[in-house]
Formats: structure tokens, C-alpha cells, sequence
């Protein structure tokens, strides 16, 4: 609860409730100086709009306030404004006075009264606390006591003509059918509108077996407002209206980090992961991993040590555990440590809006920088068509201001797909990055296809890639592409082990033919080397014959001397030898 | 003659407005009728002490408190319905 300026809507003429939504609604609060009137059925929360509306004005506005209790006693309505933590205790007496102004049972009643008797008290208490703010819970139960509606009617402008005189911020609840129609032509609150300056209406109905709160501004003088009924909410720390953001609203700044997906080949093909604070939204048909992508974000996420939230709405805590376990993204150690918060919501109850305004609730409790919802086509199931795209486009509106990354699973089925993928929710406009995963049937099996079909502001892969579950976790792999056709699965392990056989058998051959040539190479060196041995040896031999035939020729002629000695030759012809 | 309680009374009314004045006048007439001689009537207007009012748990004027004798009576109105004040202040013997 702070005191929320606009820039855009001047807060001198509003006075903030600190209710959220509310002063959206209403460009900044209830008319200040002004009387509002607030209506609504039994238990429809009109005593904790108006004690939240006196609180915020008293802790964050400079603006004590006075409770006037006609129903209920000062003190069980302390008590039972403690559990929304506003520590009322704390602001009594100084800011905030409470004035138990119950009619005793027993009172007895004899001829005309008026509120002066009140009125002057207030004034005397209003004077001494500085007071701005007054609610007077259930007026129905003291106009009741008067005798007459022209008593009624005398009483509630005395009651007006005195707020406007102070120049008070006042409001007046009073109980009403939650029927609209009838509560404007009861007495005295059709006469009490139309002398307001401000009208908002509670409802609290059933619409096809689900429980609906709405709140409706039904008149503001002087102030454009949102005119249409918006769903409320009574949570843990008070009143909570799903208002549609008013122009002006400033998001959280662009963040140019980059957060991991969990999934590393998925980060590559995104070029570095998701943008911080970005919308993510994955499609896909039924089993298509949808919700391990979304786990595998949260263990990232928790593994840096963000606080993370995950909504599921189709299994329960102990399942989501389980079965994330089953491919080995384990979130139970930081459930335990506290840094995630799972949360099951059952998709036979409640609505849309509800769901949405929980959804946010539990997330600024557990100040989540990173959210999973898990399917967010559950809100469409359980509202109508027209609300179900204005949560969705709320959820990314608010998911941005407050700079959250939303991780969002759509389950798209058969049908849908045909008509070319379009998710239910027309989430895939709004989201900034889209993952569809899908399934590919070929030969007698299903494998998982992932493909990025946009991602604003990041350069993408184009590319599908298979991706694969195992006990170790996701992995994604290229697919084979084969003459225009994409193989996953065994195909592409067969293709791959085929070529991987070929490539093997090209190497063997290319091995054998070297060893041949080696060996062929090796013979032509021994023939070569034989060759030569032949050479020297007939080298040698030639040698030898030289050798022989020239010692013969010597011989010869030696011979020849001898015999010519011998024969006694003279020794003439000396030169002759 | 048995000695009868003398009833106290305090009327708290917003100044003069006509159902102050009203009651203030009823009161007067009826204990002088019935109470003769034995009430004390206290007027605490609270323009002039709203502090008072908000002591008292006075929220709704003109409010006359029985103070005496018990039980406590709180009656508001301009009191012009005579037996049904009556009634209410234990006097419906002395009425009928």
C-alpha cells in the first residue's frame, strides 16, 4: 500500500485508497471533500474497502481518519482487520479513531430523532484529531430506526450538508441487494445516489457455479472512470481490483540482460537466452515438453538465485516435483530453501480474473523476479472467450510493469493447430518470444520438434531442432535433413549411423589401398635393390672377365716369349714385347 | 404511603432544534404528571459539549437516560408517545 502518485491526474481533487485497482479505476481515489457511496450485499466487503481506504489515508496520506461502526463493534473490526497486517492498534487514537455508534438492542425508541446528537461529537473529535477521512459503515442500520423516509430522507442530507461543510472525504456504506436494479429503487439509497457524488456498487454473485466478485463504479462527478464491473478481490493484505492500466503508466525500464532458458541450446538459438523481464510463451500440442521447458527456466532461474514462482494448474505440487524429477530438473531443494514457490490451483474453480489477481497476489508475496505459468490456456476455460483475452493481455501488461519474466505454456490442440497455430488466448501477439513445439510422426514413432517462430528483438535460429527427454534432462539436437525432409528419431539416428557405417568403410579402403601401395612401393624397392646387387655382381663379374682375359692375353704372350726364347729366336723386334 | 424512589433523568438534546425542544417539553409534562415532586431533569446539550456525547455513547438526539432508579432506560425520540414512555420508565401502573 503506498500512496501511488499520477503524473497525468492532478491528486488534489482525489483522495488514494491505497487499494489496487481501485484508484486505477478511478484516476486516483474517491472524490476528496467530497461523499461516496459505497453499496453492496452481505459480505460483500464494504467494511474492509472502507477501513483499507481510512488506513492508507492515515499511514501514507497525512490524512487521520474517523471510523464511525454502526453494525459491527470497534473491536471486532480491529480483530479482524489484523489479518490483513495494517496494524491497526498502532494507528488508533492518533490517526485513526474509531466511534462505536452501535444502537443498543434494548434502545427504546418514542417519536422523531435526528444524528445532530452524533454529528456534534464527530465534529468535536474531528477538530481535535485533524481528521480528513470519515466512513460511516452500515447508515442502513441507524436510518432503519427512524420513523418515517421522510425522516430517512431529512437525516441523509443533514448527514451530506455536514460532510461537505467539513470538506470531509466521506464515505457511506449501506447495505443493498446484490441485485443492482433493486437496490435503486430501495429507499433510501435510490435518493442517496442520486445525492452522492460518488456511487460504487458490490457484487458478490455466482455466475455458472463459480463464486464472482465485481465492483462497479457507478457514478464519479466531475472525473472520467472506468464505467464497466471489474473483478475484485479480498486477499491477504486487503481489497485487490483488476483495473485496466490507465495511459500514462510507466513500465520497468528495458532490460538488455539476458536470462537463461535452462536449456543451453535453446539460449544459443535465441542468441544468449530470454530478455529479462520478457514474455515468454510456449505452445504446443499435449506432451510436448511444454511444462519440462518451463521447469528447466525455474531451475535456471533458482540456480541464480532468483525467487520464482510456478503456477500449474493442471498438476499438483508433489507431481510438478515429481515429475520434473523424471528428467532430471530437481526444484525440491529450493522449494525447501524458500527461493520457489509452487503453486496448484485447481482449473474447477474460480475464474479468470480471480485466477489473475491471485496470480499476481502470491507473486508480489513472494517477490518473484521470474513466473511460470503452467498452462495459462487454463484461464480461457474458465471464463468466457472476450475476459479470458483481457486477463491474458493483463497478465503481460502487469507481468512487464513490475518487470517479471513470464514463461507461459498454451496447450494447442489438433483443431487449433490446423487453422494455423493460432493459441486460444491471442497471448502469441502479445508475448515477446514464441516457442511451438510439435510433434513429428514418422515412421511408427512421435518425436518432439522445438522451433523459435518469433522472438522480438533477438536475432533466432530458424532452424527445428529435435528435442530429447532423458533422466539427464532436455537436450536439443539438429535434425537430419534429407532431400527436403526433416528426420528425428531413429530415422535420423539411422541416417546418421548409415553415414557414420559409410564413412567408416571409406576410411577402411582408403587404409587398405595405402597398405597395397606401401606394399607395392616396398616389392619395387627390393626388386630395385636385387637389381642393383645383379648390377654390382654383373659389374663385378665383367671386372673379372677383363681381368681374366687380360692376365690370359699376358700369359699368351708370355707364353709366346718363351716360346720364341725357347725356340732360340734372336732377340730382334725388342720393341716387340 | 410507601416511600417511592425519586427518578433521575438526563436529556441530552442538540441545542434548540424542534425534536430537542420537543422532548425536553414531553419530559417536563410527564414527570409532572406522573412523577410529581420526585425527579430531577439534567440537560446536557451537546453542541456545546460534544465530548460528553461521545462519553456517554449519545449518538442519536433528543436521548433521555434513566439514571435512577434501576434498571438504566434509554429512550430516544421527542417521547410524545406518552404509554410507550411510560412503559419503557416502569411507570405503566401509575398510567393505567
Amino acid at each position: 500500500m503506498r500512496c501511488i502518485r499520477f503524473p497525468l491526474l492532478g491528486s488534489r481533487t482525489k483522495a488514494p485508497t491505497g487499494i489496487i485497482g481501485f484508484d486505477q479505476i478511478t484516476g486516483g481515489g474517491l472524490p476528496r471533500g467530497r461523499t461516496t457511496l459505497l453499496e453492496g450485499g452481505p459480505g460483500s466487503g464494504k467494511t474492509i474497502f472502507a477501513l483499507q481506504f481510512l488506513v492508507h489515508g492515515a499511514r501514507y496520506c497525512k490524512e487521520p481518519g474517523i471510523f464511525v461502526a454502526f453494525e459491527e463493534t470497534s473491536n471486532r473490526i480491529v480483530a479482524n482487520a489484523e489479518a490483513f497486517g495494517w496494524k491497526l492498534q498502532e494507528l488508533r487514537r492518533k490517526r485513526l479513531f474509531f466511534l462505536d455508534a452501535q444502537p443498543s438492542p434494548d434502545l427504546i425508541q418514542s417519536g422523531n430523532f435526528d444524528l445532530s446528537g452524533m454529528l456534534a461529537a464527530l465534529e468535536a473529535q474531528i477538530k481535535e484529531m485533524g481528521a480528513r477521512r470519515i466512513v460511516f459503515d452500515a447508515l442502513d442500520i441507524v436510518l432503519a430506526l427512524l420513523p418515517d423516509p421522510a425522516a430517512i430522507r431529512r437525516e441523509v442530507y443533514r448527514l451530506h450538508e455536514w460532510l461537505l461543510a467539513g470538506e470531509l472525504t466521506g464515505l457511506i456504506t449501506a447495505k443493498a441487494g446484490g441485485d443492482e436494479a433493486s437496490s435503486i429503487n430501495q429507499e433510501p439509497f435510490g435518493f442517496m445516489q442520486f445525492m452522492v457524488d460518488c456511487a460504487v456498487i458490490l457484487n458478490h454473485g455466482v455466475v455458472q457455479g463459480v463464486s464472482q466478485r465485481n465492483l462497479r463504479v457507478q457514478k464519479y462527478r466531475g472525473s472520467s472512470f472506468d464505467e464497466h464491473e471489474s473483478p475484485f478481490l479480498i486477499g491477504k493484505s486487503g481489497f485487490e481490483v483488476a483495473g485496466a492500466r490507465t495511459l500514462g503508466h510507466v513500465y520497468a525500464a528495458v532490460a538488455n540482460e539476458r536470462v537463461s532458458s535452462g536449456v543451453k541450446r535453446l539460449d544459443t538459438m535465441l542468441g544468449g537466452g530470454y530478455y529479462r523481464g520478457a514474455s515468454v510463451l510456449i505452445t504446443g500440442f499435449p506432451g510436448t515438453a511444454k511444462t519440462t521447458l518451463c521447469g528447466a527456466f525455474a531451475e535456471a532461474a533458482c540456480r541464480r538465485g532468483e525467487r520464482t514462482m510456478f503456477v500449474s494448474f493442471d498438476s499438483d505440487f508433489s507431481e510438478v516435483i515429481r515429475n520434473l524429477a523424471s528428467v532430471g530438473i530437481r526444484l525440491d531443494r529450493y522449494v525447501k530453501s524458500g527461493l520457489l514457490r509452487i503453486v496448484s490451483v485447481r482449473t474447477i474453480t474460480g475464474n479468470a480474473e480471480t485466477y489473475l489477481l491471485r496470480i499476481k497476489t502470491y507473486a508480489r508475496e513472494h517477490r518473484a523476479r521470474c513466473l511460470v505459468i503452467d498452462p495459462v490456456s487454463t484461464l480461457s476455460s474458465s471464463a468466457n472467450d472476450l475476459t479470458a483475452h483481457s486477463v491474458a493481455e493483463r497478465l503481460i501488461d502487469w507481468s512487464k510493469s513490475d518487470g517479471t519474466t513470464l514463461v507461459c505454456t498454451s496447450l494447442v490442440d489438433e483443431m487449433s493447430s490446423r487453422t494455423g497455430g493460432v493459441s486460444p488466448l491471442q497471448i502469441s501477439t502479445l508475448a515477446d518470444t514464441w516457442i511451438h513445439l510439435n510433434y513429428l510422426a514418422q515412421a511408427g514413432e512421435r518425436n518432439r520438434g522445438l522451433s523459435i517462430i518469433k522472438s522480438r528483438g533477438t536475432a533466432h535460429s530458424n532452424q527445428v531442432r529435435e528435442l530429447i527427454l532423458s533422466d539427464a534432462g532436455v537436450t536439443l539436437t539438429d535434425t537430419y535433413t534429407a532431400g527436403g525432409e526433416v528426420l528425428m528419431g531413429t530415422l535420423r539416428w539411422e541416417k546418421e549411423s548409415a553415414e557414420r557405417g559409410a564413412n567408416d568403410a571409406a576410411e577402411v579402403a582408403g587404409k587398405l589401398k595405402r597398405v597395397r601401395l606401401d606394399a607395392e612401393e616396398a616389392e619395387l624397392e627390393v626388386r630395385v635393390k636385387s637389381l642393383q646387387t645383379e648390377l654390382v655382381a654383373k659389374q663385378v663379374e665383367k671386372t673379372l672377365l677383363a681381368r681374366t682375359t687380360e692376365s690370359r692375353k699376358r700369359e699368351l704372350s708370355r707364353g709366346r716369349t718363351r716360346i720364341r726364347e725357347l725356340r732360340g729366336a734372336d732377340a730382334a723386334m725388342p720393341g716387340r714385347k | 404511603m410507601t416511600r417511592r424512589p425519586r427518578f433521575k433523568f438526563r436529556l441530552f438534546v442538540a441545542g434548540d432544534t424542534q425534536n430537542s425542544a420537543q422532548a425536553l417539553a414531553n419530559l417536563t409534562a410527564l414527570c409532572r404528571a406522573y412523577l410529581p415532586n420526585r425527579h430531577d431533569i439534567e440537560v446536557v446539550d451537546v453542541l456545546r459539549e460534544p465530548k460528553r456525547a461521545i462519553a456517554e455513547n449519545i449518538f442519536l438526539t433528543p436521548t433521555v437516560v434513566k439514571l435512577g432508579p434501576s434498571p438504566m432506560r434509554k429512550i430516544v425520540g421527542t417521547l410524545n408517545q406518552t404509554q410507550a414512555v411510560l412503559q419503557a420508565l416502569g411507570l405503566g401502573i401509575l398510567a393505567a
